[in-house]
């Protein structure tokens, strides 16, 4: 019962890593009980709360893609945050190009540039690690510090609409291109609906098609895909270069359903809590969408938790590093518990 | 530059604030008035969110007020669900979303959507005309106060070059530099202002190594433009330089080598804000003041400033208070040689255009791109 | 009186933000570099770095010396790398996610109970004027060199020694290479890497105390920009080498300065990008020094990082 095991002990991982977090609070003298009425109440309790933990997930979808996508193929890519930057300027400065088109054609260009420039971003890691051998997550790191300057280089120089007084950016889209709510009665952005689409897809290109077959042989085991004359090159250049469209993505949707412009607010840190809704997903994309949704939930909460409980705004940090250690911790469980095997169920006596 | 509504917003905002608000003597209903404190950073930064959160302190001590804060709140779509969620859950009427960056989009996306609750906003400009009536923005004529530095600082040069660690090439921060430099050539029109851009409004080693580089340079009075001076303030004195304040009181971080600075006066204007809506009033859309009006303070001067420099200080000081005052005057040039104010022109500090400064005067070293 | 040195006053600043910006670097990339010797990685230094900073400073603060903070945060940092270390003993954990897990963790922790700590003064280290025969006040700033700054260079020559030369080094070298090589002579792997992560995080924890309570020297929530991200790039970039880690750790800090000192001497534009210089010259070297075949020879056999 693999699949089972595959809900069971996450979940387990999870409760256990939240009893961590309730010791830890009871140690402050402050009652786990009112803290997670107040996650509750902020994050899933109401049809405010739910508009405002989903209006918090797109970015989380595509950041963890990113993570998740070159993880199938055994790479570590943690530079997500780079590619978000360019890619939402990429998007910004196109919008501004094309402010004259329809606004369907002017938004499908600016989505193809913040995904054209976050692939070619993040898949250059790729290109690094097959032609030149270098370790992908450094290169990735060190680039998304670059695509940063470079983001803000940009914004305060080129692309500066000078107008934009005391927040540096990029002209400000027209409404014709900028992207608004779905038709969801709560106001939650589409790049929630398309994030979930996107996790799909990737689900289906790793579940169900011969190259994502390919790429997980290759990520158990490099050597052996070599053997079988898989085009692992190719592979790790389209994952990691898929994976970079996928934060470009994100980018793209910060600048035109929320900042209406590129600027330095790009660099939210979305792309390292990527790496956490991954991490946690066990880079599967459709586990992707529960654990984007959870986060943002307890992100969502920190506020009321911070006002009402008198804890500060790190409390949501600490348990998120509970929580992420406790997970990683069950993953040495996996095949071990004689509940999962019911074939072993009789050796017990 | 503060002006009174006109009959129409005035009757909108009153109503907006809802029938209890419109009783006088509010401040005896049951109910207390919630008002929301936001801040971009913590609020013990020994900067920009401390002048505020000291604000908000002094709002807490009010009867029938009660205060709400959140802190290290980043210009994303969490301020608007912060703002919504103080609203929602907590049931503020009044909120303070205190960092730039929280206005465009952020407050004009959430304030349409409740036009009964009062989004008062540091820094922003508001016009009538593109902004929702239950917005207000309100600034200081801080520069003022960075004059008033460069006075101390122009006296207090030995090397004749003063520095300047700022975060971007923005407005506020241009006109602060400019101010600085020109309080410093009321002194020594020999005197240049050496300015190092970080980039980032918070970023401690490079404010550090900013800070350094303008020591190598021969800077012997430094001051800032990032939302938490405390590096600046350390590695500067550290370096045997003196240094004037920013945003709020840092002389506890070197009392020696602390002439005085340029401080926010927040406690003042939040509690007359609050106030206001206590006392079924409605705060001004657009509100601006300086050293007259209690926006901006000075803190106390240190023990290395001169007599002299004590004496010009008070005297300009005084000059402000009467309101009007103009720094940028003519004859002016830019440090690339174009005119700013021909002979006789002036900018007052309440003139507008100050607020879309976009350049750096002569003696300043430095580029704003 | 203070000297104009003209263009001379960028390398001058170099030498200056080489000796004041590297030690965290150096500190984290020793720390790490021992680490993966031993055959495991830690990505999570940068909470350690963070929660040492922290706890450095706060323990500075309530005791009112300096050292007794250094002493505390390499105590926090050992805790978290023998945690790591423990924790990756387990079958199937993996330990570049669990170190991911652990930075956010220390960050997390570190804000928590930092939060009382942002205002108050703590105490600094002590340096070393080693300027004095210049009468150049930059020179003489320049040259002020930190206590710990000397301590990591003695520990990068020390650990590579002892790595060379000593049975531990064997040892450590051994497990690195191969763990069941290890066991058949008798080594218990999992002690050897408890130990070289516990130490990697006491190291760490070190460096963090370096920026809490010498350079910029105040605690504060944005105190670490990424150091400690960046000195795990540099022990890879420093070919597992100690003494390397130390130039390398070099050449970032001085990079580091090139912005700020640019800027002084009329390079107004484009600060973004000198400040993004030294992640371009890292990757420029990374990408000019590797080659697929025979890119990470140095690398520990055991790297997860690497295989």
């Amino acid at each position: 019962m693999p699949r089972l095991e595959a809900v069971i002990l996450p979940l387990a991982a999870l409760i256990a890593g939240l009893a961590v977090f309730s010791l830890f609070l009871i140690g402050l003298g402050k009652s786990p009980l009112t803290f997670f009425a107040l996650v509750y109440k902020a994050g899933f309790g109401t049809g405010f709360s739910w508009q405002n933990t989903l209006s918090r997930v797109a970015p989380l979808l595509f950041a963890g893609l990113c993570v998740a996508l070159p993880a199938r193929l055994g790479l570590v890519v943690i530079g997500g945050e780079g590619a978000i930057a360019l890619g939402g300027l990429a998007a910004a400065v196109t919008g501004v190009w094309c402010g004259a088109l329809p606004g369907a054609l002017g938004l499908m260009l600016m989505a193809s540039a913040a995904f054209c420039v976050g692939g070619a971003w993040i898949g250059t890691v790729g290109f690094l690690r097959i032609r030149r051998g270098v370790n992908e997550t450094i290169a990735s790191l060190l680039m998304s510090y670059i695509a940063i300057a470079l983001m803000n280089h940009l914004v305060e120089g080129a692309f500066r609409d000078p107008a934009s007084l005391n927040k540096p950016s990029t002209a400000p889209l027209p409404a014709a291109l900028r992207v608004g709510d779905m038709p969801i009665g709560i106001e939650v952005h589409w790049g929630l609906g398309i994030g979930v689409l996107c996790c799909v897809l990737c689900w289906v290109l790793l579940d169900r098609t011969t190259i994502g077959f390919a790429a997980r042989v290759a990520g158990d085991n490099i050597r052996a895909a070599q053997v079988q004359a898989l085009p692992v090159g190719r592979l790790i250049t389209g994952f990691t270069a898929l994976g970079g469209a996928m934060a470009g993505l994100a980018g793209y949707f910060e600048v035109t359903a929320i900042h209406g412009a590129a600027n330095a607010s790009l660099v939210a840190g979305y792309g390292f809590t990527g790496i956490l809704v991954a991490f946690l997903a066990r880079h599967n994309p459709l586990a992707i969408i529960p654990v984007a949704i959870l986060l943002a939930g307890f992100q969502a909460s920190s506020g009321l938790i911070q006002r009402r409980m008198d804890l500060p705004d790190a409390t949501i940090l600490v348990m998120q590093g509970i929580v992420f250690v406790t997970l990683l911790l069950s993953e040495t469980l996996y095949g071990r518990l004689r509940l999962f095997r019911p074939d072993r169920w009789e050796q017990r006596a | 530059m503060s002006f009174r509504l006109d009959r129409r917003s005035l009757l909108a905002s009153t109503a907006a604030m809802g029938a209890t608000a419109l009783l006088p003597g509010r401040a005896l209903a049951a109910d207390p008035l919630t008002v929301g404190f936001i801040y971009v950073g913590p609020k013990d930064d020994f900067g920009y969110n401390q002048a505020h959160a000291e604000g908000a302190a002094a709002v807490k001590a009010m009867a029938g007020v009660k205060v709400i804060e959140e802190e290290n709140v980043p210009e994303t779509v969490d301020v608007q669900s912060t703002m919504e969620s103080m609203i929602q859950f907590d049931g503020a009427t009044l909120l303070f979303p205190t960092s730039f960056g929280y206005f465009d989009p952020h407050i004009l996306e959430v304030a349409p959507k409740y036009p009964d609750i009062r989004f008062q906003h540091a820094a922003g400009l508001w016009s009538a005309d593109k902004h929702p009536m239950n917005v207000g923005s309100y600034f200081g004529y801080i520069g003022m106060g960075q004059f008033l530095n460069g006075i101390t600082a122009g006296h207090a040069t030995t090397s004749k070059k003063i520095g300047f660690v700022a975060a971007k090439p923005i407005p506020q921060v241009l006109l602060n530099i400019n101010s600085f430099l020109l309080g410093a050539r009321q002194v020594d029109p020999e005197i240049t202002c050496q300015v190092i851009f970080t980039g980032e409004w918070s970023l401690a080693v490079k404010e550090a190594e900013a800070t350094n580089a303008l020591a190598d340079q021969g800077c012997d009075v430094i001051t800032c433009h990032v939302d938490g001076p405390k590096v600046v303030m350390e590695t500067a004195a550290g370096r045997g330089a003196f240094v004037c304040g920013y945003h709020a009181n840092q002389s506890p971080l070197a009392p020696e080598k602390y002439l005085t600075g340029a401080e926010w006066n927040w406690a003042d204007v939040y509690t007359g804000m609050v106030q206001t809506v206590l006392d079924g009033g409605t705060i001004d859309n657009f509100v601006r003041g300086g050293l007259a009006d209690g926006f901006v303070k000075m803190s106390p001067l240190g023990p290395a400033v001169s007599d002299a420099a004590r004496a010009q200080f008070e005297a300009t000081r005084a000059e402000i208070m009467k309101g009007g005052y103009s720094v940028i005057k003519g004859p002016l040039k830019d440090n690339a040689g174009n005119v700013i104010a021909a002979e006789g022109q002036a900018f007052a500090e309440d003139d507008i255009a100050l607020e879309s400064m976009d350049y750096l005067v002569e003696g300043v070293i430095g580029s704003t791109s | 009186m203070s000297g104009d040195l003209g263009l001379w006053a960028v390398p001058v600043a170099m030498l200056g933000g080489a000796i004041r910006v590297s030690t965290p670097f150096l500190f984290v990339s020793l720390g790490e570099c021992l680490t993966e010797r031993s055959g495991r990685i830690n990505l999570g230094l940068e909470g350690t770095l963070t929660f040492g900073a922290m706890a450095g400073y706060a323990l500075a603060f309530e005791s009112g010396s300096a050292w007794v903070g250094v002493g505390a945060a390499a105590a926090a940092g050992a805790g978290f790398g023998a945690f790591h270390g423990w924790i990756c003993r387990f079958k199937g954990v993996n330990d570049i996610a669990m170190g991911i897990a652990l930075m956010l963790l220390g960050i997390g922790l570190a804000f928590f109970f930092g939060k009382p700590y942002i205002q108050p003064v703590a105490p600094d280290l002590p340096s070393i004027p080693f300027g004095f025969w210049s009468d150049v006040p930059q020179v003489q700033a320049a040259l002020q060199v930190n206590v710990l700054f000397l301590v990591g260079v003695a520990l990068a020559f020390g650990m590579a020694w002892m790595l060379r030369n000593t049975a531990l080094g064997l040892r450590i070298r051994v497990v690195g290479d191969s763990t069941e090589a290890a066991r058949a002579i008798g080594i218990a792997p999992d002690r050897v890497q408890l130990w070289a992560t516990a130490a990697g995080g006491a190291l760490a924890g070190v460096a963090g105390a370096y920026l809490s309570l010498y350079y910029p020297g105040s605690w504060n929530e944005g105190l670490s920009s990424g150091q400690g991200l960046m000195a795990v790039a540099l022990v890879i970039f420093a070919r597992w080498n100690p003494v390397l880690c130390l130039f390398a750790a070099l050449l970032f800090g001085a990079a580091g300065a090139l912005g700020p000192a640019l800027q002084t001497v009329g390079f107004t534009s484009g600060y973004y990008l000198f400040f993004a210089a030294p992640y371009v010259l890292t990757l420029a070297l990374l990408i000019f020094t590797s080659t697929p075949g025979n890119a990470l020879d140095s690398a520990p056999g055991e790297l997860s990082i690497t295989k």
